[in-house]
Formats: structure tokens, C-alpha cells, sequence
């Protein structure tokens, strides 16, 4: 069932205590070849509660939540609240080299497991924290769930409708976001203990990453005081104006094209689709007598905006997404179709590029097809070799390891440690 | 002295827009040094693209470009002159990893592919991003990285259900790599430390987003359902959205996801009648008058600033957060505690403000000590001090028009 671990991280043991926060930091770190345990509390991880489920049984061995965020992972089950809990745990640092967790800030010295207490037993230790706003300053208690650190990292105010709320995207994106650069953070450590010898405390928040979401808005301010404002399908930050069509309904559903920002390669593709609309009967005055490789739209007028809008649109609502997304491909217009999930899988890029990934679930009687690696490397693998964990799946194997017997995990599960 | 994390790590760095440039920068905010090779014959896109200084366009004014190169040096070389691969060369052999951006095939047409990279130094590590991938039949296609909202799947997933969908802000997936791509770079250099060996790290754009929604990914590929736009509501808590407070355009993010949190919540709006109907009493019940209970609560916020939602609800254990526009991110309390702006002196755009890393490391802390260069600034230094040429090729090559 387990493919061989050839990645570049195959020496490294990471022991991964996240809930949903952070759940991703260790899954890309098992992408790229480290032996991730996620340890859980005895009865299952708060992630294997979220859904969607297989089949849509809401059960903890069903959640896809847990096997997209947890493959690549083993699992073992521990309550680190116990003394025999801590023990264990204390015994499993010293063969790790990383620990990451995203519990309330101060809640690992409250066990006396903090990076203080952990450094001592493993001195080369790398203790990772992923936070809604970081380990100090005055929102540090704060609690803050996706909505909150999207919120207060200023995404929501420039997404949806101005005549609407400020909105965010439907499936969490501060949480991967978080887990992602957790991921970068705690290389950085490796990277800097392989050349010293060193270990360090890895502090992450949530909020300071979904800033660099933000892209040129905060720039805005900064160096124009502006605040720019959501425009619903429009594009916010490419002018003051926000008038440029982002999204555009076609025959079956929407695509994504703007007439950009520059000349070069914008210029081409705006010329190329007027060119393609006059080749099929939709020959707007105007468009064309627009010299593209001059065109910049930071310096295009809302009216001008609104003059291109019209023929484009009707041009676009007389095909498919398909359609324009062929016709763009062969006419390099920058077209993009809005795909669901179900697009995404058929997608045939993806299928070139073997992304897909099969992983058998035999306690399923199952094989379920997963995205594949965050990356891909040239010489060592990145992609899935293992399904995420049952419940305790690997807890012979691994407190085995630390010595303790059979017997000892048998006291240990029936008072609840494991 | 403390010693910089990346001291001694040196990064040839072709990438340019977003998704290149910010990864390395972490790096180069961790002291590596970078050199980041542009030319005036093809600039760097977002040099074309707003905030400018005083709103007055000009190749060195924005502040979106800036912002995403500090701590490295310029470099003007038109790669395409005859000449430029005696510089080119230097660079190679100067440097540990190679990062671009480029369409696939660009490298290659400049005689710097991967193979070729490995020919001229053997344990190089090139990062290569683009939107696709380096392979596939879509991998050329030029496209920028607020279309690629739309294929990745976000702008069908970011919107009200009784409307077209919107998307989330600007170029959301160019969001995605740059960390990824930045512990990539860090793992091959752990690997090359180790091993001796050097790596091509292909990252594709789509690939890593379409991870950031595995589980609705998943949730097709097992049960053959096609999730949509569900406005700010969760599945499993309410009242869970954003409600408008006083003041214009300013609102409050409010999720509650436990009975606790349900309790705190009404006891501090000084527990309303209406709370008390059977409506409200659960869980099920809220999300079956989910649109009834947010009405309600939006007229209580609305007497309160933002801000006083959420340090009086974040007071009583409920998650709640200003939903701040950039003057407030550029003026929050809680960044400016942890220092995560730095402010630099830009020699056309004057002092401004810019992000650090999203992490603190205790023993290596990071330092931006240079602000975005102005294109090109550094050519003669890099020439002369890094890759040691004489004055005299130098100005020999500067006059051909290598350094445009």
C-alpha cells in the first residue's frame, strides 16, 4: 500500500499536534519526503470532524478534510494532558526534529511542553506555532477562526459586491495559508540547523500571511491613501476606478478575462480577441479603433471601460466556456474558463502532467483519487505514498519503537492515554 | 552577532510579476543575497502597474513592484543582446539556485535550461513557477494570475448563492506559491547540504491552489457533488458572517461555532428578547433561520464601531475581527506590535512601508535593510564588486547595450 519515501526530507521526524489551522504545514512536509505523525487526542482529531465525508456519512474515519490534509502522514493517539501522556510525548521529541502545533498560545508551557521545556530534551529541536495573530502583541488571545483572520487581514473587504458584505471564499483559505508558510518557516529552521548545528522556535501568524494576500491594496494607502473597495465582478487594483470587467458571463457559465494593465503580452491578447470578435461578425467601432499596443488601463476612463464591456460581452454570452477557452488557447487571448470541481478533475493539462493521484483505502474496499503534490521535484518523489491514518493506526509501530510493550499499551488505551 | 539565516546563499533571480519575486524574497529577507536580473527591453510587468508614487506613472514609482524585491540587487542585462552570456556565465557560476518564471521554454530559448544550467555548475538548484507547470499541453499558455482565480476554482467558490459569483480579491493564486516555493527552495537547499546534490523544483501554480481545496476537490471525486458560493456562512456554526457597524462601509466578522460562544454572544448584546425564541435556542435551529438571526444581530452592530464589536466580544470567548480596509492593516495594533512592517527609504518613491516574513525565528531574525531597487541600480556594483569584471569590460559591455 506504501510507497517507498524517496524525498528530500526522508532523514526528518516531524510530530504534527495542529488542528485545522495548521493541519496543511505538516502535509507539505510529507510532500516533500519527511515522516509526519500526526498525533491526536485519544478518540480523533477535531479535522476528522470537518466535512465533506465519504458518501456523506458523517463519521471520524470519513472526513475528507482528514484525508486530503493528512496523507503522506502516519497517526498515532495520545492524550498529552496526562503524566503518562507528557511522558510519552517527551520520550517522542527526542526523536524528532520538528514539532508543530497550533493550539491556543501558552497552552504548550501550560503542560510544561513549551519550546523552553522541549529544547531541553531535544536540544536541536524545531518547535513550529501556527496562530490566528502570532504568539505576542495585543490580539494574541484573540480567538480567530478563517472568517476572523481573513477579516482582520483585510481579504474580505476587497472580495464580493460593494452593495454586499465583505465576503470570503467558501472553503477556509487562512487555514492552508497558515499550514503553508508554517511549511516555509520550519524549513528555514531545518535549513539553518543542517549548517549550525542549532535548533529554534518557529512563531507563525495566521493574520501577517493573509496580508500578503492583500497584494497592492495595502500599498494603496500606504503610498497613495487609498483604501480600495470590493467591485463585485470587476478588478480592484489595477486603477483607482475599479471598472474593468474580471468576470464575464458566457453561454454555460462565466470566464475570467480583463483587458489588463500593460501593453506587451495584455496588448497582444486584447488585440487577438478584437481581431477574433470581427472574424465572427461582431465588428465594434470602437475596439477597433483602439491602437492595443499602446493601451494601458491604468489610464483607461470608466466610460472607456464601459464602451468595451458591451461588445465584449455580447461576444463572449454567444459561446461556451469550452468554446472560449479553445478559441483563446489557439488565438493566445488571455481567456480563462471559471471551472468547478468537476472541470478541475477533467481538466486534460492535469492529466498530462499525471497530478492525479490514486490511494487504495482497504478499510473503505475503496481507491479514492486525490490532488496530487504541492510540488514537484526533479529528482526525488513529492507525490502521495500513503492514505491518511485511521485512529491509532500507528501506534504499535511507533511506541514500539520508544520501547514501550504491548502491555504497556494496553494500561495506556484503557485509561485513555492512547 | 547573530548570523543571518540564508548568509552566504546567493540567488540568480530571472522571476518577475508576483509569484517568483515573493518567494524569493523570503529568502532574501532572511539574508540571502539576490541578484535579480531585469531589463528596460522587457520590464517587469507590475513596474506598469499602480500604486504610484503621487499617482504619476513611471518605471521606478510603484510601490507593488518595490514591495516584493527589497534586500536584493538590480541587475539591468538584456538577455537577449549577443553578449550577454559573458555575464551570464559569471552569473551561474556565481550562484546557488536560479529562480524564474518565465513561460516554459523561455529559458531554455536563452540557453540556460536546466540541463544546460547543470552543465556550467552541477549542484545548481533552479525554482522554476509558472501558472501550469513545466510540462502538459496547457503549460505555454500566457495568462495572468487574476484569470487564474477562475480555473483554479475560486471564483466559482466565492459568492452568494442568489448571485454571479465574484471571486476573491486580485490575483488569489499568485497568494499560494510563493510559501510553498519558498520551503521548496529551503528543502533543496538542506538536500544539496547533505547529499551534494542539486534539484529542479517545478512548481506549478494551478497545482498548489487546486491543494488549497482538496477536500471540495475530494468531495467530487468520491461523492460526485459540485460545491458553489455559499456567501460568509459555514456549514457547522451560526451566526457566522459579517454585519455592518457604525460608520461607512465598516463592518464585523462574527463566527460561532459552540454553545459557549452562542451564550457570550447574546448575554453581550444585554440578552434581546428575540434571542430567547425557540428559533435561536440550537444549533439546527439557527442555520434553519440563519437569515432571520443575521437581521438581528446586524441591528445590533450597527450601534457599535467595529472595533467595539470585537474587543467586546473577543472579551467573552467569541471569535469576532474588524474586517479592516488597508489603512487599518497598515495601522493594526497587534502588526505593529510584532514590527511586521518595515519602513525603508525608496530613492523615487521616499520612505514606505513593507512586509515582512509571516514567522519570527527566535535565533535568525530577519532584517530588510534595502528597499525595492529602482531598475537597474545596482548594475555596475553587481558587475564590478559581486562578479569582480574589470572597469574596462564593464564599460566596454555597458556601451554594446548589454546592461539595457
Amino acid at each position: 500500500m506504501e510507497k517507498k519515501n524517496m524525498g528530500l526530507l526522508s532523514p526528518y521526524r516531524v510530530l504534527d499536534l495542529c488542528d485545522e489551522k495548521g493541519v496543511v504545514c505538516g502535509r507539505i512536509l510529507g510532500d516533500f519526503g519527511a515522516d509526519v505523525i500526526k498525533v491526536e487526542s485519544p478518540g480523533g482529531d477535531p479535522c476528522r470532524n470537518i466535512g465533506p465525508f465519504y458518501h456523506d456519512i458523517p463519521h471520524p474515519e470519513n472526513s475528507l478534510f482528514w484525508f486530503a490534509y493528512c496523507a503522506n502522514k502516519r497517526g498515532i493517539t495520545l492524550n498529552i494532558e496526562s503524566a503518562d501522556g507528557k511522558e510519552i510525548f517527551r520520550k517522542l521529541v527526542k526523536t524528532a526534529d520538528v514539532v508543530v502545533e497550533s493550539f491556543l498560545p501558552g497552552y504548550m508551557d501550560s503542560l510544561g511542553l513549551g519550546y523552553t521545556e522541549l529544547s531541553q530534551v531535544n536540544h536541536s529541536l524545531i518547535m513550529t506555532s501556527i496562530t490566528p495573530f502570532g504568539q505576542t502583541g495585543p490580539y494574541k488571545d484573540f480567538k480567530g477562526s478563517d472568517l476572523i483572520t481573513w477579516s482582520v487581514g483585510g481579504m474580505t473587504q476587497v472580495s464580493g459586491y460593494p452593495d454586499r458584505p465583505p465576503l470570503r471564499a467558501s472553503f477556509p483559505q487562512s487555514y492552508p495559508h497558515g499550514g503553508a508558510v508554517g511549511a516555509a518557516g520550519t524549513m528555514f529552521a531545518l535549513y539553518y540547523r543542517t549548517i549550525s548545528g542549532e535548533g529554534q522556535y518557529v512563531d507563525v501568524s495566521i493574520q501577517e500571511q493573509v496580508v500578503r494576500t492583500l497584494c497592492n491594496v495595502r500599498q494603496f494607502w500606504d503610498v497613495c491613501r487609498i483604501n480600495l473597495n470590493r467591485a463585485g465582478q470587476y478588478r480592484v487594483g489595477l486603477s483607482a476606478a475599479s471598472n474593468n470587467r474580471l468576470i464575464w458571463q458566457c453561454k454555460d457559465g462565466y470566464v475570467c478575462f480583463n483587458t489588463a494593465f500593460s501593453a506587451g503580452p495584455s496588448g497582444r491578447s486584447n488585440q487577438a480577441l478584437v481581431d477574433w470578435m470581427n472574424n465572427e461578425g461582431i465588428k465594434d467601432e470602437y475596439l477597433n479603433s483602439i491602437d492595443w499596443s499602446e493601451y494601458s488601463a491604468a489610464q483607461t476612463t470608466e466610460e472607456q471601460f464601459a464602451r468595451l464591456e458591451i461588445p465584449i460581452s455580447k461576444f463572449f454570452m454567444k459561446h461556451t466556456m469550452a468554446e472560449l477557452f479553445e478559441g483563446a488557447i489557439e488565438r493566445r487571448v488571455m481567456i480563462y474558463p471559471a471551472y468547478s470541481a468537476k472541470e478541475i478533475v477533467e481538466d486534460p493539462q492535469l492529466k498530462d502532467r499525471e497530478f492525479w493521484e490514486e490511494l487504495e483505502h482497504p478499510e473503505l474496499d475503496d481507491t479514492v483519487t486525490y490532488p496530487g503534490a504541492f510540488v514537484k521535484f526533479s529528482e526525488t518523489e513529492s507525490g502521495l505514498r500513503r492514505r491518511a491514518p485511521l485512529i491509532g493506526e500507528h501506534n504499535q509501530e511507533v511506541y514500539a519503537e520508544l520501547g514501550l510493550s504491548d502491555e504497556d499499551l494496553l494500561i495506556l488505551k484503557q485509561s485513555g492515554v492512547i | 552577532m547573530v548570523r543571518a539565516l540564508f548568509e552566504g546563499v546567493r540567488i540568480l533571480d530571472f522571476t518577475w510579476a508576483y509569484v517568483g519575486p515573493v518567494a524569493v524574497k523570503y529568502l532574501a529577507d532572511q539574508g540571502a543575497e539576490v541578484i535579480h536580473v531585469e531589463s528596460s527591453t522587457r520590464p517587469d510587468p507590475i513596474r506598469a502597474a499602480p500604486p504610484f508614487k503621487d499617482g504619476i506613472p513611471g518605471i521606478n514609482r510603484s510601490a507593488y513592484p518595490a514591495c516584493f524585491n527589497n534586500n536584493k540587487y538590480s541587475l539591468a542585462l538584456n538577455l537577449k543582446h549577443p553578449r550577454a552570456k559573458e555575464i551570464l556565465e559569471r552569473l551561474i557560476n556565481w550562484a546557488d539556485i536560479v529562480a524564474e518564471s518565465f513561460a516554459p521554454g523561455a529559458m531554455a530559448r536563452l540557453g540556460i535550461s536546466y540541463d544546460n544550467l547543470v552543465k556550467i555548475k552541477p549542484d545548481i538548484i533552479m525554482y522554476s513557477t509558472c501558472q501550469q507547470g513545466q510540462t502538459g499541453r496547457h503549460s505555454k499558455i500566457a495568462a495572468l494570475g487574476t484569470q487564474l482565480v477562475a480555473l483554479s476554482g475560486f471564483t466559482q467558490l466565492t459568492g452568494w448563492p442568489d448571485r454571479d459569483p465574484t471571486g476573491p480579491f486580485g490575483p488569489y493564486p499568485d497568494t499560494i506559491a510563493p510559501p510553498i516555493g519558498a520551503a521548496a527552495i529551503a528543502a533543496a537547499l538542506d538536500y544539496r547540504r547533505r547529499t551534494g546534490r542539486g534539484i529542479h523544483i517545478d512548481l506549478s501554480q494551478y497545482e498548489a491552489a487546486i491543494n488549497f481545496l482538496a477536500p471540495v476537490i475530494l468531495d467530487y471525486t468520491v461523492n460526485k457533488r459540485i460545491q458553489r458560493a455559499q456567501g460568509n456562512h459555514c456549514p457547522y456554526a451560526a451566526p457566522h458572517g459579517i454585519f455592518p457597524c457604525k460608520g461607512e462601509d465598516r463592518w464585523c466578522a462574527i463566527a460561532v461555532f459552540t454553545d459557549e460562544e452562542w451564550q457570550a454572544l447574546y448575554e453581550a448584546m444585554g440578552n434581546p428578547q428575540w434571542v430567547r425564541r425557540r428559533e435561536f435556542a440550537t444549533l439546527l435551529q439557527r442555520k434553519k433561520n440563519e437569515d432571520e438571526l443575521e437581521q438581528q444581530l446586524a441591528r445590533w452592530t450597527i450601534n457599535y464601531t467595529a472595533e467595539e464589536i470585537m474587543y467586546k466580544l473577543q472579551g467573552v470567548g467569541v471569535p469576532a475581527g474588524v474586517v479592516e480596509k488597508a489603512e487599518d492593516v497598515q495601522n493594526d495594533p497587534q502588526l505593529a506590535h510584532r514590527h511586521y512592517f518595515w519602513q525603508l527609504e525608496h530613492s523615487e518613491i521616499g520612505k514606505h512601508n513593507y512586509e515582512g516574513p509571516p514567522f519570527r525565528l527566535s535565533k535568525t531574525p530577519a532584517e530588510l535593510n534595502r528597499a525595492g531597487p529602482c531598475l537597474g541600480q545596482d548594475t555596475e556594483y553587481v558587475c564590478r564588486n559581486i562578479l569582480g569584471i574589470s572597469e574596462e569590460l564593464f564599460s566596454r559591455l555597458s556601451a554594446d547595450g548589454v546592461f539595457e
